[in-house]
């Protein structure tokens, strides 16, 4: 972006922001975990390594939550200081909600298929 | 209509053919009247060649306020579509006793109270919060526009387009005839083969867009662009309201696009995620939708809570009672409301154990909510009550929306829920809440506020008129529905056995017909209004008004204000007016300000092309038009002439015209 455009698309005042935008080598070694951390999930499905299909799934899923942290420090430029804070602030909003909706709906789900799909006498006797 | 088969297809015009023409007398004659006052509508606009004006000040502006205003035009005209269904329902329940059949086709039927809910909720309701918050916002934290100007104005077009979506479906094709949240498998392929049902998706997916890139956009422009020393509890609770309300809508909206999504694979790639069979679940459409819809009607109503506020707190010439308690309130209702939804199934089979942790948490939001309304109660003890307009609007939200209210803390009571459920009692008491607090509140908002966005009060005379009918007549139209559920009679019934009911709709008819009676009145006031305006002129601050809005001219100018305030105090300008605050009338500086943009209603008029040729498998159409708006909105990006200055000049002129009509700080 050269100087004159930088000026118009940047008018709104820059004060006590303090946001990070990372550099070459922050971009490079999230690129290089990413990639690590896709390729090994990857990897574990194809070749099997993990007899029980549960835990791999469990794995996946573990290698994916720390794929996301990856993205959000490295792509993100999150941290505890940048937007005053505002930043941290609203990840832990993001995580109560997205505990809330996915917790929630595995309990709701869980006790509707419990209750609503067998449907055979004995079962229904069984009801919590 | 006895189960006509649509399997028409064709590469040019996918499902698109003759037969797309609704054969319904109704509907003729509803496109006859709209092509009428269409053709009458832009042969107008093109004598008094206002084309260009429009264009220019208005579809292609960037203003906040501008876009506020044209997301209350869309809100007013989607809203009276809205009732123009309601009264279709009304009617037809009056009417199909003993024997007969009404006037309404069951295929005809089904689309109207679908077509009734969503347009109510997603292109009145939305618009309105939406053009309330964007007006509002900007003048009370004391900025000159929103974070980012453009993205606000494509939000406006692409929640414009749904919209024309929604209508268009009147005239080609058909609406879904599933309700207004589409359950499946109902709105599954196999059972709503047609249309209808893509007519929705699309329409709510592309609105989508609008409401989440405006929240994104509000809660930024909240976060980061408020006058110096207006620290958080120093802002006007409206904008905290606000504030709540977009941190609902980034959270919640995105489960709506998700869950679209997936309904869409299911139609269009035979996905079987909530199919009957292949493992689908259709109990998990149900349970993903709430999880957007609950955080939704709280979307709608807290910005309302806020109006509310500071009408109280002005016509009552006192600070707001507890606005510590009534912050915390806010935040408290945008937690809970994420841990409700599931109070929407009850009767779906979750058990016990589920059932009385929703039902417990159901209740437990009402405890923020009657504090709120003992804030407003006590805000008014011992004030200066002014019954204005908008004072006459919320002490009928407090009456109206307590008792819906409590109906229902009553429906969260699981047992409870289980006898009333999909009955006309629920039907009550969401129009009790609703429209005793969503479009009180619009209408509070309206009356407020219109003398700041235009210069002139509007006329109190059929203001009254409107009030009176609305008021009056929703008790009428409601309170039949409660008795009516209490009864056992279910929602979304087209013609009735027992002729003992029909007394009841009868009520609730002539209640409709009051409300008629109070939308004319309210489209008269504008007019009339419109026509008085030199008689009607206020001042910058007409009510004696506490936020900074009230401290610039109305209608306020482009930039909105020409130094940037200081804040040091809740109710900034009543501060300010008490310390008597000097204005500055001099050593004006040029301001810099955004140029207006037609790239949005462009990406927006590609968005309408490119729903409509989804919907209809018109497939190259639908390349076509993605790619469009992919390509144009990577070609806007290359636009880098989108700024000017106002000349300090200009500036100055300005604010020197305007001395005259500001109320002087001092005073």
């Amino acid at each position: 972006m050269s100087a004159a455009n930088h000026h118009a698309a940047h008018d709104h005042d820059h004060d006590g922001h303090g946001e990070s935008h990372g550099s070459l080598r922050d971009y490079v070694i999230g690129f290089i975990l990413s990639v690590v951390l896709t390729a090994i999930p990857f990897w574990l499905v194809m070749s099997g390594a993990i007899a029980d299909k549960q835990a791999t799934a469990l794995v996946i899923m573990a290698f994916a939550v720390v794929q996301i942290v990856v993205h959000m420090i490295y792509f993100l430029h999150m941290n505890t200081k940048s937007e005053n804070g505002w930043t941290v602030m609203a990840l832990i909003f993001t995580i109560i909600l997205v505990v809330i909706a996915l917790s929630g709906s595995l309990w709701v789900m869980y006790h509707l298929n419990h209750n609503m799909m067998p449907m055979t006498s004995h079962d229904m006797g069984q009801l919590p | 209509m006895e189960s006509v088969v649509h399997n028409h297809w064709s590469p040019l015009l996918g499902r698109l053919w003759w037969d797309a023409i609704p054969q319904e007398p109704i509907v003729w004659a509803t496109f006859a009247a709209v092509a009428l006052g269409g053709i009458a509508l832009v042969a107008a606009l093109t004598y008094f060649k206002v084309w260009g004006y429009l264009w220019k000040e208005w579809f292609t502006s960037v203003d906040h306020k501008k876009i506020g205003i044209m997301y209350m035009v869309l809100g007013l005209i989607m809203f009276v579509r809205g009732f123009a269904d309601a009264v279709m329902m009304r009617l037809q329940q009056a009417w199909a006793f003993n024997g007969s059949e009404g006037y309404l086709n069951a295929h005809h039927f089904d689309q109207v109270f679908t077509a009734h809910g969503v347009i109510m909720i997603f292109f009145a309701a939305m618009p309105f919060v939406t053009g309330f918050m964007n007006y509002v916002v900007p003048l009370q934290i004391g900025a000159r526009d929103v974070s980012f100007p453009f993205l606000n104005n494509f939000s406006f077009w692409m929640t414009a387009s749904g919209a024309v979506l929604v209508m268009l479906s009147l005239f080609i094709g058909e609406f879904g005839q599933t309700g207004w949240l589409a359950y499946p498998p109902l709105s599954g392929i196999a059972y709503s083969p047609w249309v209808g049902v893509d007519y929705w998706i699309w329409a709510l997916q592309i609105a989508g867009v609008g409401t989440l890139l405006s929240g994104v956009n509000l809660i930024s422009t909240i976060v980061k662009m408020r006058a110096p020393g207006m620290d958080l509890m120093k802002m006007p609770i409206f904008t905290w309201t606000a504030l709540c309300t977009n941190i609902l809508i980034v959270a919640a909206f995105p489960v709506l696009t998700a869950v679209l999504c997936m309904l869409t694979a299911d139609r269009y790639l035979d996905f079987n995620f909530f199919t009957n069979d292949f493992g689908g679940s259709a109990m998990m459409y149900v349970n993903l939708i709430w999880i957007w819809g609950h955080p939704e009607v709280y979307i709608l109503i807290l910005p309302c809570f806020g109006i509310f506020s500071e009408v109280t707190s002005t016509f009552c010439g006192k600070r707001l009672f507890g606005y510590t308690s009534m912050v915390y309130a806010t935040m408290v209702i945008t937690i809970l409301s994420y841990i409700v939804w599931l109070h929407h199934f009850f009767t779906m089979g979750s058990g016990a154990s589920v059932n009385s942790f929703f039902g417990i948490t159901t209740m437990v939001i009402s405890i923020p909510t009657g504090a709120k309304l003992f804030n407003w109660l006590f805000t008014m003890y011992r004030g200066r009550i002014r019954f204005e307009l908008p004072m006459m609007w919320t002490i009928a939200f407090m009456l109206t929306f307590t008792v819906g209210g409590m109906t229902g803390v009553l429906l969260a009571v699981p047992p409870a829920d289980f006898v009333l459920h999909n009955s006309l009692f629920l039907i009550a008491h969401f129009h009790n809440v609703i429209i005793g607090g969503v479009v009180f509140g619009t209408f509070a908002g309206i009356n407020f506020w219109w003398p700041k966005a235009f210069g002139f009060k509007l006329h109190e005379g059929w203001g009254k008129l409107s009030f009176w009918c609305w008021a009056i007549g929703f008790w009428f139209a409601f309170m039949p529905l409660y008795v009516l559920g209490l009864m056992g009679v279910t929602r979304r019934m087209r013609v009735f056995d027992d002729p003992n009911l029909q007394i009841w709709f009868l009520i609730a008819a002539f209640g409709a017909a009051l409300i008629a009676v109070g939308i004319g009145a309210f489209i008269v006031q504008v007019g009339y209004s419109i026509w008085k305006r030199k008689e009607l002129a206020v001042d910058g601050d007409p009510w004696g008004g506490r936020t900074l809005e009230w401290s610039t001219t109305s209608p306020p100018p482009a930039y909105n204000f020409a130094f940037t305030p200081v804040v040091h105090e809740i109710d900034a300008w009543d501060d300010m007016k008490r310390c008597g605050a000097p204005r500055p009338t001099g050593n004006f500086q040029a301001i810099h300000m955004p140029k207006n943009t037609e790239a949005g209603i462009i990406l927006g008029g590609l968005a309408t092309a490119f729903g409509f040729a989804m919907i209809w498998h018109i497939w190259w159409l639908a390349g076509l038009t993605f790619a469009g708006m992919i390509g144009y909105a990577i070609f806007h990006t290359f636009n880098y002439n989108r700024d000017y200055f106002i000349p300090a000049d200009e500036v100055t002129a300005t604010e020197a015209a305007a001395l005259g009509q500001l109320a002087p700080a001092g005073a």
